[in-house]
This record gives C-alpha cells, structure tokens and sequence, in this order.
C-alpha cells in the first residue's frame, strides 16, 4: 500500500465527514489490516476509494461474510473483604457476565490493477443476527461483488440493499437458513421435498380420518 | 404467450438485447442447458432466453456439487484440510494446495526453504501446463473439432500427470504442499525425468498449433465471439487469461511476486481483441512462457531441506490474526481467507474461487451470439464445477 490506514481514514474523513471509519488491527505476521466502514457513507466510500488517484483500487478481489455469533464474556474480579471476626482477609471473587453482541461482517479485499498495489481490506458490520442484518450493496461500484454477495447472503443471510439480482445462489430457492452460520443445526432430511406421493398421503387421511380405524382388519377376519 | 411488454421472461431490466415480437420474430423460448450437458463441464445449467437462435437474456444457475468446503474447512485442523483443496479445481490441485499453504504462511509467518519454493514453482508452471492443454483440447471439442485433438491434449496431460504420480502418490489429488515447505523430496531422477518432459513440449505445442491455430472453423467460430472488453473484465473482478486476454497486464506471479518468480524472466502475454480466439491463444502463448520459467527452474533447483525443520506438523496453531493469500492460478486468481481465533481449527476458513467470480461475465459474452457459441465461449471461460460450487 502507499499510505497507511491512518492516513487514509483521515483523508476518508476530511472527504466525508461525519462518516463511520475505524482501522482495525490485524495481529497477524501478514500484518493486513482493515477499515471497518460505517453502514451509512459506505457506498461513496467505496466510490471514492475506486476513483481517487492514488489509490484506483479497481479490483474487488474477494467478497466474503464472516459470523460473529453473541458471546457471553465472564469477568472475574478478586476483591478482599475484611473478616469481622478478625482473623484473615477473605478474597472473594465476583463474576460478572458481560454480553457481547454478536454482528454478520463482510470483508471485501481490493486491489489495484493499474497502479499495482494492494490488498486493502475493508468490512462493514450489521447491527445484529436477526432483524438487522441490511447491508449497502457495493455491486454498483464493482461488478465482481455480484455473485459473492449472493453467497453472502444465501450461506450468511446478510441483505444486501440496491443489489440488482439477490437470489439464493449455492443452496436451491426453497431453502431457509443459512448453512455458514455458527449456530447452524442441520436439518434431519434436508433433502425432504413435498412430492406428490405427499399430496396423496393427505387425500388418504380426508377420506379416511382415523389411519387406525382404516388400518384395522375386519372383525374376525384374515390372519396377521 | 402474451404481449411481450408482460412476457415472465423477459423482466424489467432483465436483458440488454430486446427482442421484437413481430411476423418474423416469434415468442422468446426459454432453453435451459445443463445440468447434464457435455459441454457445460461439469453439473452448471445455463437458462437461456432464445429469440430464434440469438440468446437474449441467460442466467447460469450452480449448486448441484457444493458441499458446503468452507464450513468443512472450519470443522477440520488447519492440515486436514488440504487434502480437501485438491477437490476444489479437481485439474490443478498442486496450485489448490500451494495458494492454501502460502495463505497459511502468511498467517503464522512461517518461513519456506529454497528448494522448497524451487519444486512449488515447477510443480505449479507443470499444472498450468496440463490445464491450458486441457482447456485447449475441450474448446476445440466444444467447437466441434470431436475427439482427436482433446485425445492429442490428454495424451501430453498424462505424462505431467505421470510425473505428479510419481511425486506424489496421486495423479489428481495430489495433497503435496505442507506449511513451511512440500510434503516429499524429488529424487534427481525425477528432476531429469521433468526435464526431457518439458524439452519435448514445445515441439508438441507446434504440431498443436499447427494443426489448430490456423484452422479456418476454429477462426470462424471463435474470432469476434464473446467480446470482454477491458474496463467490463477489471469491475467484474475476472482474473487469469481471461483478464490478459482482455488487454490487461495483471499477472500475480509479476504483481505480487510471490514464491520466486522474480527470478525468473518471462513474459505476459496480452490479447487484442478480448474474444474467444484471444482467450485460446493467451493460454497457448502461456504455455510457452510456462516452458520457458520451467526450463530456469529445472536448471538452477539447488539441493537442501524441503521443509522448514521449525515447522510444526501436529498441534499446529496459529496466533490470533486473518491473512488472505492469494496466487496466479491457472483459471486465475485463487486465494484463501484465513482468520484464526488461536484454536487448532481456523475460525473462518474462504476459498476465493476464480472460475466462480469469471463466470460473473458470462451472460454479457453471450448476449446476442448463438446458443451454438454459447457453448465455445462458456469452454473459454475454464470453469470447474469443483470450485465454483465448493
């Protein structure tokens, strides 16, 4: 890269100010850190880092979502407490349990194929797992977001908004859920489809509504 | 059907091309192709609106072979899944394995010996080999040209293959590459061996050409079929010989410069016309770059230790961070996305598949053309069901 994330959240910010941008640090040898940009301005955002000379990044590499399930962190803090019958202190320990939400990300990795240069990372975060899940499309700005973020949101279940054709892409139309999520429980049959052996089964239990009875031989008659 | 303004095939937005609904133009057919169709390569539909012959609107539909490999990828070690990459693009599973180990390497930091990254590159030009060769001998299959010039291509493929085997274990699934190095030495009979493989290639690739590259159907039914132009291919994210064919110099192996290709010179070659001819003779002219950097390598690989004696086999576990590695593969860029949350299984585990992200433009290519072209453009794309479904 030319210039360091830093650098190029302020310039992000003197360009649009009011904007969400944040540098997230990659602990990693590869060292590639991330901009983690706000909902909002993300769409200009992205424009402007395609368009803007030094940067020119017009290559969306890859597209991808990753979940980040709610945690439960437990807090231990240790604390001495006096004892009123003057023998030692006692250390009490006191747990608190903290909730930490748990967000859908996207992260998308650009590169530039005129000036050479890359990656830059950036992501955006839903607001939660269930009702919040809308993100900006960014398939206006680079075409190659089509169809991964049509797996983002088949396998993922995050919606993107102003994305021209989000349809279910790996797994088939009727599915439900959303296989790559953590918290994923795979159905008994998911291959269970309703055939028309199905429809005659119900025809079969509206003309005879007690199976039992139906089933029943006749009194005294042929052998089991 | 009705009044072609309410016509469900045809939706708002849908298609470039209108069609006209008059004496000489009929009502739109809808024509799906695939999933079991010779020349779809693999189990990929393709649903295509047809206004006579001309394709109008068409919509690749995939799927039928995912496995979910990324949530396999996540429920495994990081070494278990490699195997599981060979099963990604099933022709080149020794580049499969190189972008998930360098990926890896790029996470933990690990470092790779000299004649480790010497048996990468030749293992990985060797791939390319067999896949452009293949890819050849399909197109043309697709073309019509039926059976002997695939048989010349599986004939040449073999003998690489013969050589992986050797190396290996394995023809195809070669599961090679580890972290920090490569899984077995090549004894120097093996070098030798490659050597006279890649010497007498260049003489097959002439009889190829000559018997192909000039041959007037190929021409007709391949120059000004399927035009990408250069600004469509970079925002669509196609990568590989399909973007060079398209007129732009994006090699990783230059970009990036990963491995030890800056080494080695060679060049890239660039299309003119960005269409289906292009896209052949991009991967003949590869190959013979291919040749060239295999000849350096085969000529300078130094002995010494193939993995990094540091590395940890079992009980690998990386520091909490995210890497994404990415190299020039032979249907384009293939990269993998790695976070790790310091467990021995990788948290998120993503395969950047480049013949998915190709197939991004497919629709644009065949608008207007043929259903007949259709298939030649979609044997030029080179895309493996193995990957793009996952």
């Amino acid at each position: 890269m030319i210039e360091t994330l830093e650098s190029l959240s302020q310039r992000i910010l003197t360009r649009f100010p009011g904007a969400e941008v944040l540098v997230v640090p990659n602990p990693a040898p590869a060292a590639q850190h991330s901009l983690l940009l706000g909902a909002g301005q993300a769409r200009a955002i992205a424009e402007f880092l395609r368009d803007d000379g030094a940067l020119k990044l017009d290559l969306c590499s890859n597209v991808t979502g990753v979940d980040w399930p709610e945690k439960v962190i437990v807090e231990t803090a240790k604390s001495s407490v006096s004892d009123p019958a003057g023998g030692p202190d006692k250390v009490v320990e006191v747990k608190t349990e903290r909730r930490q939400p748990g967000c859908l990300e996207v992260v998308y990795h650009l590169y530039s194929v005129s000036l050479k240069h890359g990656p830059l990372v950036i992501r955006m975060r839903t607001a939660d797992r269930a009702a919040g899940v809308t993100l900006p499309s960014l398939t206006p700005v680079w075409r190659a977001a089509e169809f991964q973020e049509r797996e983002v949101f088949d396998l993922f279940g995050v919606v993107f908004e102003g994305h021209p054709d989000l349809r279910r892409i790996l797994m088939w139309d009727g599915f439900k859920d959303h296989p790559m999520r953590k918290d994923y429980v795979e159905p008994e049959d998911y291959e269970w489809e309703p055939t028309p052996h199905g429809d005659l089964l119900a025809k079969v239990k509206l003309m005879h509504p007690d199976p039992a009875a139906a089933a029943s031989p006749p009194a005294g008659g042929a052998k089991p | 059907m009705s009044a072609l303004g309410e016509s469900p095939l045809l939706p708002a937005g849908g298609a470039r091309v209108r069609a006209v609904n008059d004496e000489f133009h009929g009502d739109l057919l809808e024509v799906s192709m695939g999933p079991h169709h010779p020349s779809t390569h693999g189990v990929f539909r393709m649903v295509a609106t047809l206004d006579g012959e001309r394709i109008v609107k068409l919509k690749p539909v995939f799927g039928y072979l995912h496995r979910n490999h990324e949530k396999i990828g996540e429920s495994t070690t990081y070494l278990s899944s490699m195997p599981y990459t060979d099963r990604l693009d099933y022709l080149n599973s020794m580049t499969n394995n190189w972008a998930y180990a360098l990926a890896v390497e790029k996470l933990a930091g690990l470092p790779v010996p000299e004649r480790a990254e010497y048996l990468r590159v030749i293992l990985a030009e060797l791939s390319r080999l067999q896949n452009h060769i293949c890819l050849a001998g399909f197109l043309l299959q697709d073309t019509g040209a039926s059976g002997t010039p695939l048989m010349y291509a599986f004939r040449e493929r073999e003998k690489i293959l013969g050589l992986f085997e050797s190396l290996s274990g394995s023809r195809m699934m070669c599961n090679y590459q580890r972290f920090g190095g490569c899984r077995v030495d090549a004894p120097p009979d093996w070098i030798l061996r490659a050597r006279q493989l890649v010497d007498g290639f260049g003489a097959f690739l002439d009889e190829f050409e000559e018997l192909v590259t000039g041959n007037e159907i190929v021409m007709a039914r391949t120059q000004g079929i399927g035009v990408l132009t250069a600004a469509a291919a970079v925002s669509a994210g196609v990568t590989g010989p399909m973007l060079r064919a398209a007129g732009v110099g994006y090699d990783i192996r230059k970009v990036d410069g990963y491995g030890l290709y800056p080494r080695f010179s060679f060049r890239v070659p660039i299309g003119a016309h960005g269409d289906t001819y292009d896209r052949y003779m991009i991967r003949i002219l590869e190959m013979r770059e291919s040749i060239s950097i295999l000849q350096q390598a085969l000529r300078d690989i130094p002995e010494g230790p193939i993995m990094d004696p540091k590395a940890k086999i079992r009980g690998f576990r990386p520091k909490p961070g995210e890497a994404y590695g990415r190299i020039e593969g032979p249907k384009g860029e293939i990269g993998f996305y790695l976070i790790s949350d310091g467990t021995p299984n990788p948290y998120r585990y993503r395969v950047r598949p480049p013949s998915f992200v190709n197939l991004t433009v497919l629709e644009d290519l065949c608008l207007g053309h043929t259903i007949a072209d259709s298939v030649v453009v979609l044997g030029s794309i080179d895309i493996v069901l193995g990957e793009v479904d996952r």
